[in-house]
């Protein structure tokens, strides 16, 4: 490590205020501090939010989100040998079908957004943050595994550039940055995000394995008619509870197992990083919006409208959702109740329109974007009832 | 259970703002403070609860064809006239602006005085007036009219809300020189329809 550091100190000149390399501070700045951790801090905003520096916060989640990208190499890899009946996969073909299908996608991901991090760095003059390694990692994880890679190119653009670098960067951002990408790719070009035919890579349709639809589990659940058994038609389609939670089923790349999800809250949540509150709240908000609506369950409805939380949980990106994405600290409410009020309402939205909305099967994306908007209003009704609070108890006391 | 779902759809999915762009100049103007932007969108609930059931009146028993009738006169049962329905519209809409100046000036004097120019300039609100058009263009009842009055006065105030809310938070942002102010609020109103389409297509 001596030689390391000896070449940076060396360099450092030619990047210094007078250097010819001035131009270039913030890739060299970049580069001191993932080797190493200088003696200079940041002095920006982003700190304000968290005792922890934003590196640290911003590894902790790049570490945390580790577990679902490996599943997801190895489940993406595994569907396409099942699908396409690849004779006798094993592990370690699966790993290598699984990389080829998702590396691609994580390199553009990480290749073009960090390019725009770079260059907004160099013109605006900010530092190049770590936040970039999260949405570079984040929004690849919410993609379909047959997604093109100029869709890629082109979400994450959007999303580096209108959901986080106009606002100032890394902590000024209102709405989650590799979220307002997949919306972005949501509404520009929805065949190839939405549907039964994107979530497994697929040679050739006419050669797939006997049964192979390609449907998810949300898909099936919502098409159950009323009167007949959902659970009954899950478990024929091959999605029992097990299954759903285990994760070895089609879908985006991160989000389908709850296995490496839990671990990685378990990371954010020990290491302080992520918020507890947002993802508990989001838990009740999932129980109490599906006990909600179980009310109105019954014979003459469909039974997607009754069902229960656990699978509620299982399907779709709920879980992901709730641990990475809404827990962001920047696009987040700030405040402990406002924490609270934000995770609910995320939960309970995400039941709402997935039961309610027949334009979306799922609604997580959509509703931890709703509610990143809400969550500066959420924040300001927390404080100011907190004040009044504090002035009423001080006119107890004869004061104010 | 029709009036709720009424209801619903006009705060969320047919947000008067976010999704018909209505009302955006004030929306713009007044967003800097969360107070301010209340006491706005409280006046445009009044506004609009009152205006869109009035001109329902209005348009029902003296400007349909035969709205006259029940004067029981023959020769005005014969009348239409709807060609006045803009003119009477927006006299309605002035004439309570008026009502709500007088009583926030009289009560709430702070909150007139940062309202400024924009509370009279509520008569010129589109979201207003196209409240009103709505009512007639989609033929409701009294009582839908007094429901999505108020409800679209709601979603209004709900947006110009939130979106004061995001500004208070804005203010501490780096953003780039050229995008200052209006611009990244315009942005960021893009960015907020697009959270909004959450409900687009949601039914009860």
């Amino acid at each position: 490590m001596k030689f390391l550091l000896h070449w940076i100190e060396r360099a450092r000149p030619w990047f210094g205020p007078e250097g010819r390399l001035r131009r270039f501070f913030p890739i060299y700045e970049a580069g001191e501090t993932f080797l190493f951790t200088p003696a200079s801090v940041t002095r920006g905003a982003p700190h304000v939010r968290d005792a922890l520096d934003i590196k640290r916060t911003m590894i902790t989640v790049a570490v945390a989100l580790v577990p679902c990208l490996l599943f997801g190499i190895f489940n993406a890899g595994y569907q396409y040998n099942t699908a396409n009946q690849v004779a006798d996969a094993g592990f370690l073909a699966h790993v290598f079908q699984g990389a080829w299908i998702v590396l691609p996608i994580v390199l553009v991901s990480y290749a073009v957004g960090g390019a725009w991090e770079v260059l907004f760095a160099m013109v605006r003059k900010h530092e190049i943050n770590e936040g970039f390694l999260v949405t570079g990692l984040l929004f690849p994880l919410t993609l379909p595994p047959t997604i093109p890679l100029w869709q890629v190119a082109v979400g994450i653009s959007f999303g580096i550039v209108l959901g986080k670098e106009i606002f100032g960067g890394t902590g000024f951002n209102v709405l989650n940055p590799a979220l307002t990408a997949r919306a972005f790719l949501f509404f520009a070009y929805p065949a190839q995000i939405t549907g039964d035919r994107v979530w497994t890579v697929v040679r050739d349709r006419a050669e797939t394995v006997a049964g192979f639809t390609g449907a998810t589990p949300l898909a099936v659940a919502a098409d159950v008619p009323a009167g007949a058994s959902l659970g009954e038609a899950l478990r024929e389609a091959g999605f029992a509870w097990s299954d759903m939670a285990g994760g070895l089923i089609g879908g985006s790349i991160g989000e389908t197992s709850l296995i490496p999800i839990a671990l990685g809250a378990l990371i954010l949540v020990a290491g302080g990083v992520g918020a507890w509150r947002i993802m508990a709240g989001g838990l009740l908000g999932l129980a109490a919006a599906s006990g909600l609506f179980g009310l109105f369950a019954g014979e003459a409805v469909r039974p997607f409208v009754g069902m229960g939380p656990h699978l509620h949980l299982a399907m779709g990106s709920v879980a992901f959702g709730l641990v990475f994405m809404a827990t962001d600290p920047v696009s987040a409410a700030a405040s402990n109740p406002g924490k609270w009020i934000y995770g609910f309402l995320i939960g309970a939205l995400v039941v709402t329109v997935r039961v309610a909305n027949p334009a979306f099967p799922e609604g997580v994306m959509l509703s931890i974007l709703f509610m990143n908007v809400m969550a500066p209003l959420i924040d300001h009704a927390v404080l100011q009832a907190h004040l009044r609070a504090r002035h009423r108890y001080l006119a107890g006391f004869g004061h104010a | 259970m029709e009036l709720a779902s009424l209801a619903i759809r006009s705060i969320f999915v047919e947000n008067i703002l976010l999704a018909y762009f209505l009302g955006m100049c004030s929306f713009l103007a007044i967003s800097k403070r969360v107070q301010t932007a209340t006491g706005l969108g409280m006046a445009v609930i009044f506004v609009q609860t009152l205006t869109v059931p009035a001109n329902w009146v209005i348009r029902r028993f003296l400007l349909d064809p035969g709205a006259l009738a029940w004067t029981g006169s023959a020769a005005l049962a014969a009348l239409d006239l709807s060609f006045l329905t803009f003119i009477c519209f927006i006299a309605v809409i002035a004439s309570l602006v008026q009502l709500v100046e007088m009583i926030l000036d009289r009560f709430f004097p702070r909150l007139h005085h940062s309202l400024g120019i924009f509370l009279p300039l509520i008569t010129v609100n589109c979201a207003i007036l196209g409240g009103s058009l709505f009512m007639v263009e989609r033929s409701y009842g009294f009582a839908e009219s007094v429901v999505f009055g108020a409800s679209s006065g709601v979603g209004w105030a709900l947006a110009i809300m939130a979106m004061a809310a995001i500004r208070k938070k804005l203010r501490y942002s780096n953003i780039p020189g050229g995008l200052r102010g209006l611009g990244i609020t315009m942005i960021m109103t893009g960015l907020m329809a697009m959270a909004f389409m959450i409900f687009a297509g949601i039914q009860f």
